[in-house]
């Protein structure tokens, strides 16, 4: 996965060119449908050969900010650039996209899906059929039947073979784990880091934030339009502090002067913010106090924690429904 | 290797193969190719029945107006001879038993519209004469016949039969040739009827597979739609060639123009003016450009419908445009060189209908390089249209609502709200 790369280079290059090692930027993108505020001034630094996770509920605006990328629709306002160009036609044989919305023609044979999906993206049809072949052999799928005789999952996997048998250099999947089953969102996810081992950018939306949270290091939350925040995952966490959960033999004593005034007592344990002083000090008083330490633990913030104080608890709740938001 | 999209021509290639590979080794096709010819069936029925009908009662008669005895002669003879020759006789009917000097007003009789007589026959055996319309005149052949039998059984030479014409035909050349025009307007719109509409409901099942996207996001949406369309003519090219070759089959078989009463007869037709190979060649030429006019529009609008049942409702009013255009184009073939004639021709919808016409009634060439340059222009400006159109209706995401809306709803909205987010 690629790291290093700042976030915020992008509100630094404004009006310039393309920021080097950076598979897809996107400054200040705008979008107004018949008036609608859409997309509200998108930022996004994917560096190159990383798994970026887009995450936000539906009507958040990710599937317009992706196909901007994609030069499906243009930009009201802003510059994105995708593989180094600004208008993404011109790279798009090296792009492949996996929209939200499935779709196959329902009497074409699997192989001959994958190959008009390759020739679409500049592939020779034989080159593309037999590729196919391998592919769909490869995943144990059958590649002489007609796209109306498979399973949906199969269906799906087929498409998303189509995606990829270009060997494009960036992979766009807008809710690709929607409608899998628990086996085949495995082996997705399985898919996605073996194409970033390869050096393949790949870039996914979601709204399911433990998908993010396996596969990515870096991440763009989005909600009503914009993006309060784009950056590592483990930045997003680290913006909340962690929690101590600590269980003492003593319930009383001296050592209760170490415990914040915002610490709660839920059962035999007791959870307060881990003190910017770090936990030697706390640790330290605790045991000079007379605790009688049972247990200590320190958890960290999950993206969940981050996402409900970054996006509020409002989109939160939207996206764990899966309902629209706004 | 570019690593943009593929050109607009490839690109246009790549959806075109598809969409005829598709439909051309689909079942449907099988039925399409089939469609024409249930017209065909009922039309070879109704035609039969007709023939039939006319042949039994409604055979155009030869009325006999001489005196008694050349009368009686020339009856017996045509009885004789009917009994040898069949239906190459025509069957004479009594009107008058003339006196001798007595004059007969042919004319008047066939003028008065009595009877089911298509000619009179008046004078003698040795000298008749047959009064006809221009279309009936090859009766004087048969009479020549009769008239020897009936003057001299054993005659082995035939009077001259003298002919006078009741109504001109208005068989001057141009008006031959307006015939030509009309009969290729008529088969150039019913092929254009038949087939342009196919294409209304040809990016619902994209739409309706998803697979637009797809699409949109790899090639431009120009090549979507060029490539769409040319599928389309191509299909209904081999449609065309096979019905071709179909009625030109049936047509060879033995018999079968009597049953059609050399209706279908293309020599029946008057020469076009260009002659016929250009003519023919213009023919294709022009439907092509007629398809590929009204098939960019039909592609369009059916291009904003969501389902087959969008598209039907849309089909009606793009059918009467079609008939509309069509009898603009027809009214046009009789201004010949008038202003509506010029509009027809300008007017890039009706052009490919006045310029076929145009071909049938005039001999120059070279105007049609100039239409079909002209019509290939607007092929392409139509096309950049509909995508355009197409691209800014359906490629839209968001929450359905906030598409919907309409600006006064937007305004309300803004005022009780504030600006909403998608």
């Amino acid at each position: 996965m690629g790291r290093g790369l700042g976030e915020a280079a992008v509100a630094d290059n404004l009006g310039s060119g393309p920021t080097p090692g950076l598979a897809i930027e996107a400054r200040g993108l705008v979008k107004r449908f018949d008036g609608t505020l859409a997309v509200d001034g998108v930022d996004l630094a994917v560096p190159e050969g990383a798994i970026y996770g887009v995450l936000g509920p539906n009507g958040a605006g990710k599937t317009t900010t992706l196909r901007m990328l994609l030069g499906i629709i243009d930009p009201d306002a802003g510059q994105r650039f995708v593989l180094g160009h600004a208008r993404p036609q011109d790279i798009a044989r090296q792009v492949g996209y996996l929209p939200e919305e499935r779709g196959l023609y329902p009497s074409m044979k699997a192989c001959d899906a994958i190959a008009f999906m390759g020739a679409l993206r500049g592939l020779p049809l034989a080159v593309g059929r037999r590729r196919a072949r391998e592919l769909l052999e490869a995943n144990g799928l059958p590649p002489d039947r007609q796209i109306r005789q498979l399973s949906k999952g199969m269906a799906q996997q087929v498409q998303l073979l189509g995606t990829l048998v270009h060997e494009p250099r960036l992979v766009i999947l807008d809710e690709p784990f929607s409608g899998l089953d628990a086996i085949n969102q495995g082996k997705l996810e399985r898919l996605i880091r073996s194409l970033a081992e390869q050096g393949t950018t790949v870039i996914f939306s979601t709204h399911v934030i433990a998908h993010a949270e396996r596969l990515c290091y870096s991440v763009a939350i989005i909600a009503g339009g914009k993006v309060p925040y784009a950056g590592s995952v483990d930045a997003a966490r680290d913006r909340i502090p962690a929690q101590v959960r600590l269980e003492t033999r003593n319930p009383d004593g001296p050592w209760r002067a170490a415990l914040p005034t915002t610490a709660r007592h839920e059962g035999a344990f007791w959870y307060f913010p881990l003190p910017e002083s770090g936990i030697e000090p706390l640790l330290r008083a605790l045991i000079e106090g007379d605790a009688g330490i049972l247990s200590l633990s320190i958890e960290r913030a999950g993206l969940h924690d981050a996402f409900v104080a970054i996006a509020g608890e409002a989109a939160a709740k939207a996206l764990e429904t899966g309902e629209g938001q706004g | 290797m570019s690593a943009g999209r593929l050109p607009l021509l490839k690109a246009a290639w790549v959806v075109a193969r598809r969409d005829f590979t598709a439909i051309l080794f689909s079942r449907a096709f099988i039925f399409f190719l089939l469609g024409p010819l249930f017209p065909v069936v009922v039309g070879v029925i109704a035609g039969g029945i007709g023939q039939r009908v006319e042949s039994a009662a409604g055979a155009p008669q030869v009325a006999v107006a001489m005196e008694g005895r050349d009368l009686d002669r020339m009856l017996m003879a045509q009885a004789r001879l009917a009994g040898h020759l069949g239906f190459g006789v025509p069957e004479l009917v009594e009107v008058e038993r003339l006196a001798p000097g007595e004059r007969f007003d042919a004319r008047a009789l066939l003028e008065s519209r009595e009877g089911n007589y298509g000619g009179v026959l008046t004078g003698t055996p040795a000298d008749p004469v047959l009064t006809a319309t221009v279309e009936r005149q090859w009766w004087a052949g048969p009479i020549a016949v009769i008239a020897a039998a009936a003057d001299d059984p054993a005659a082995a030479a035939y009077p001259r039969v003298r002919t006078e014409t009741v109504a001109a035909s208005g068989a001057s050349e141009a008006r031959a040739r307006m015939r030509t025009a009309q009969a290729g307007q008529v088969i150039l719109f019913l092929l254009t009827m038949l087939l342009a509409g196919m294409v209304l409901s040809n990016l619902v099942e994209e739409k309706a597979n998803k697979i637009i996207e797809i699409l949109a996001a790899a090639i431009p949406m120009d090549a979507l739609f060029l490539g769409k369309l040319f599928a389309m003519l191509a299909v209904s090219l081999v449609g065309i060639a096979v019905w071709t070759a179909a009625i030109g089959g049936v047509m060879g078989m033995p018999g079968i123009e009597s049953l059609f009463g050399g209706a279908l007869s293309l020599g029946d037709l008057p020469a076009p003016g260009v002659g016929w190979p250009l003519f023919l060649a213009l023919g294709v030429a022009y439907f092509a450009m007629a398809y590929l006019l009204l098939g960019s529009v039909f592609l369009a609008i059916g291009s904003l419908a969501n389902t087959v049942r969008e598209v039907q409702t849309l089909s009606m009013p793009v059918t009467m445009l079609q008939v509309f255009l069509f009898l603009f184009a027809t009214l046009a073939v009789a201004d010949r060189g008038g202003w509506m004639e010029w509009t027809a021709i300008a007017f890039p919808f009706s052009s490919p209908f006045a310029m076929l016409a145009r071909a049938a009634q005039d001999e120059s060439a070279w105007p049609h390089a100039v239409a079909l340059a002209w019509q290939a222009g607007w092929v392409l400006l139509s096309i950049r249209l509909g995508a355009a159109l197409f691209r800014t209706r359906v490629m839209k995401s968001g929450p359905q609502g906030a598409r919907r809306r309409r600006p006064w709803q937007r305004a309300a909205a803004a005022v009780a709200q504030g600006p909403r987010r998608a």
